[in-house]
């Protein structure tokens, strides 16, 4: 494995009592490259992504993130790798008695070494990198509309500006201008930090603007990963149906 | 790919060199790595000496050299330099975009994320406001579940038969353990001290009276409602909690299923149901207990404690125990769920409001036992 390679798996298997969830997947990305999973809803996308972070152990086969084998890895060293992992959960997983403001700060005090001006000063301006105002900033996690918990999540994840970002559906949920938006924003802030994505997707808008890489997940295995074009030409029966319906094509701009 | 190549060495961090300048012949060098990481082992005067340095009008700044610069070193020298760029100043052409975003502005103005403090006044207006509002909810509660069961009466096909069995079986057959210990081990003690005291007078005989009376009256119910309070009582309000937390009572009330009649009234009959049972299984438990170290303290033996029983303590505290448990548990019930309702959907209201429904539930049970006591003062006590 080589000093580029920032997420790798190795014949990883995944079982829930009977239920197999991952077959035999060994995939690697490379530094700054931006991968989008893609799947049926239920194949294992969200599993396979806290794996990649250590959240969750597969059953089988031996996960490296940043060099380093989670297996191996005792809990300081998992946290320091987390420490440089920004994660946007699925729902959100904001912490509910704390506002939108404290959420996004909460990383950055646990630091203890800014002081508060630097660190409101920092919420801020990622608050309005996700399109928050200032009064949206007091109000209670309950208190937001589904695509604010959304971006207020991102905000959160972005605020450490990590090395690797993981985004469990970033643009569910947000109006398709916020989305392209947020689409925007990923693709500056990846210029300027070359930080490295993996992101979980059905937005085929976002598949084909932003990521490098695509992987596509579909009968407990990795049924294709590489450029989009590899994943549009696979022949699997849900590969097909993804990137060939008529949506696809008028987002793709191909026929055939 | 091996594990033994992905060892400490390659794991450990990249190198980090802090974040530093140098002034040298008037232009000052900038390097290290200006990020997060780099700002929390950034030497602790640093600011100050970026502050003093960007007063020399005349300085020129090169950032040719930094290796990584977020948006959080671009705010620190940004803030040094009077958050205005230097004009003389020799940026990469990627490091412009991270000052951009600062200077472009649109970034809301700084405030303190905590909302401001209530004053004094105010809260203990609150206060007593809240106790009246507690009050007209417990009643609200009361009323509705009133009509609920006038509601149940004219169609008794609507009655949630499982749930209430369900919460009989929770709240009562698996309290029986815990009730039976407690029981056993407080009418040991109970007949522990008043045979010691009993044997000072030669009274011994009156054992059966003194425990019979007491635990069959009073101490019984009060036991196995204020375990059952602990017990069952929080964890219906944190059930009914999470149940908003998760939005799971808006899913209900979508779907056009009464909240009251599906959640709280099955808890309230269970409990009527249950408790009374509990109390039969703890006097019992704790008769026996009583028995067991009279037996021992006093020599008087089984079969004779059980047959004085009944002539030592008339029927009607059996009567008023049985009562008194189906008001507590009428009560319990209803303040687990009015504290359930209550529950804002956040953790910290969850922990807040299960305690408040155990404390409250515990005291207003006391607070029962003693308006019993005076209600019958006269009934059943020779
Ligand atoms: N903790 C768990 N225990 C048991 N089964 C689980 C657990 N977590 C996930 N699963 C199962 O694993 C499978 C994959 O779940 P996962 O959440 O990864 O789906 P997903 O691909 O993210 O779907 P979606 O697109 O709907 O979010 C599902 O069949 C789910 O039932
Ligand atoms: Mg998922």
């Amino acid at each position: 494995m080589t000093d580029d390679e920032v997420i790798h798996m190795e014949h990883v298997w995944t079982r829930f009592g009977e239920n197999l969830v991952h077959r035999d997947i060994s995939l690697s990305l490379g530094r700054g490259q931006i991968l989008g999973v893609v799947g049926a809803s239920g194949c294992g996308k969200t599993v396979l992504m806290r794996e990649m972070i250590g959240l969750q152990t597969p059953t089988q086969g031996q996960v490296w993130l940043l060099g380093e084998s989670l297996a191996e890895a005792d809990a300081r060293r998992k946290q320091q790798l987390r420490n440089r992992c920004g994660v946007l959960f699925q729902g959100g997983a904001l912490f509910s008695a704390l506002s939108v403001f404290d959420n996004i700060a909460f990383p950055l005090r646990e630091l203890k070494t800014l002081d508060e001006e630097l660190i409101a000063r920092l919420v801020c301006m990622k608050l309005a990198m996700v399109g928050l105002g200032e009064t949206d900033a007091l109000l209670m996690p309950a208190e937001l509309s589904g695509g604010m918990v959304k971006r207020a999540a991102l905000a959160r994840a972005l605020i450490m500006e990590p090395e690797v970002l993981f985004l469990d559906e970033p643009t569910s949920g947000l109006d398709p201008v916020l989305g392209e938006e947020f689409v925007g924003l990923l693709g500056q802030l990846h210029r300027e930090l070359g930080f490295t994505v993996v992101m979980v997707t059905h937005d085929l808008d976002t598949l084909s603007d932003l990521c490098t890489c695509v992987a596509v997940l579909a009968g407990q295995q990795l049924v294709s990963y590489g450029t989009l074009d590899d994943a549009i030409a696979c022949a699997h029966p849900f590969a097909r149906d993804f990137f060939h319906g008529k949506r696809a094509q008028r987002i793709l701009g191909r026929s055939d | 790919m091996l594990a033994s190549q992905s060892s400490a060495e390659t794991s450990a961090l990249p190198p980090l060199s802090p974040p530093e300048f140098a002034v040298e012949d008037g232009t000052a060098v900038v390097h290290g790595h200006w990020n997060l990481r780099g700002l929390i082992a950034a030497s602790p005067d640093l600011r100050e000496r970026l502050c003093r340095a960007a007063r020399r009008p005349d300085l020129e700044w090169d950032l040719r050299g930094v290796n990584v610069l977020d948006s959080a070193g671009a705010f620190v020298l940004w803030q040094a330099w009077g958050e205005r760029l230097p004009e003389r100043i020799s940026l990469r052409h990627e490091q412009q975009s991270a000052f951009r975003r600062w200077q472009t502005g649109g970034i809301p103005a700084v405030r303190d994320g905590r909302r401001p403090p209530v004053p004094i006044r105010r809260r203990i207006i609150a206060a007593i406001a809240g106790l009246g509002s507690h009050l007209l909810a417990v009643l609200a509660l009361l009323g509705q579940l009133i009509l609920d069961l006038a509601h149940l009466a004219r169609h008794p096909a609507d009655i949630p038969w499982r749930e209430i069995s369900a919460t009989i079986h929770e709240t009562g057959g698996r309290a029986l353990g815990i009730t039976a210990l407690v029981g056993f081990l407080i009418g040991v003690v109970v007949s522990y001290l008043s045979s010691l005291q009993l044997k000072t007078f030669g009274a011994q005989v009156y054992i059966v009276n003194i425990l019979g009376m007491s635990i069959i009256r009073e101490l019984g119910p009060l036991l196995a409602a204020i375990l059952v309070a602990g017990r069952s009582g929080s964890s219906m309000t944190a059930r009914i909690g999470v149940m908003r937390v998760t939005q799971e009572l808006d899913a209900l009330a979508a779907m056009g299923i009464s909240q009251s009649l599906r959640l709280i009234l099955p808890k309230v009959v269970a409990l009527v149901v249950a408790l009374p049972l509990l109390v039969v299984w703890t006097d019992v438990v704790a008769l026996a207990g009583g028995a067991v170290s009279a037996h021992l303290e006093l020599e008087i033996g089984y079969h004779q404690f059980f047959q004085k029983l009944p002539a030592a303590v008339p029927v009607a505290n059996f009567a008023i125990g049985l009562g008194k448990a189906a008001v507590f548990g009428l009560f319990v019930a209803l303040i687990a769920c009015h504290y359930g309702l209550r529950i804002e959907p956040n953790t910290e209201s969850l922990g807040n409001e299960t305690t408040n429904s155990v404390v409250v539930s515990i005291t207003l049970v006391i607070l029962i036992d003693a308006v019993f006591a005076i209600l019958f003062r006269g009934v059943g006590i020779r």
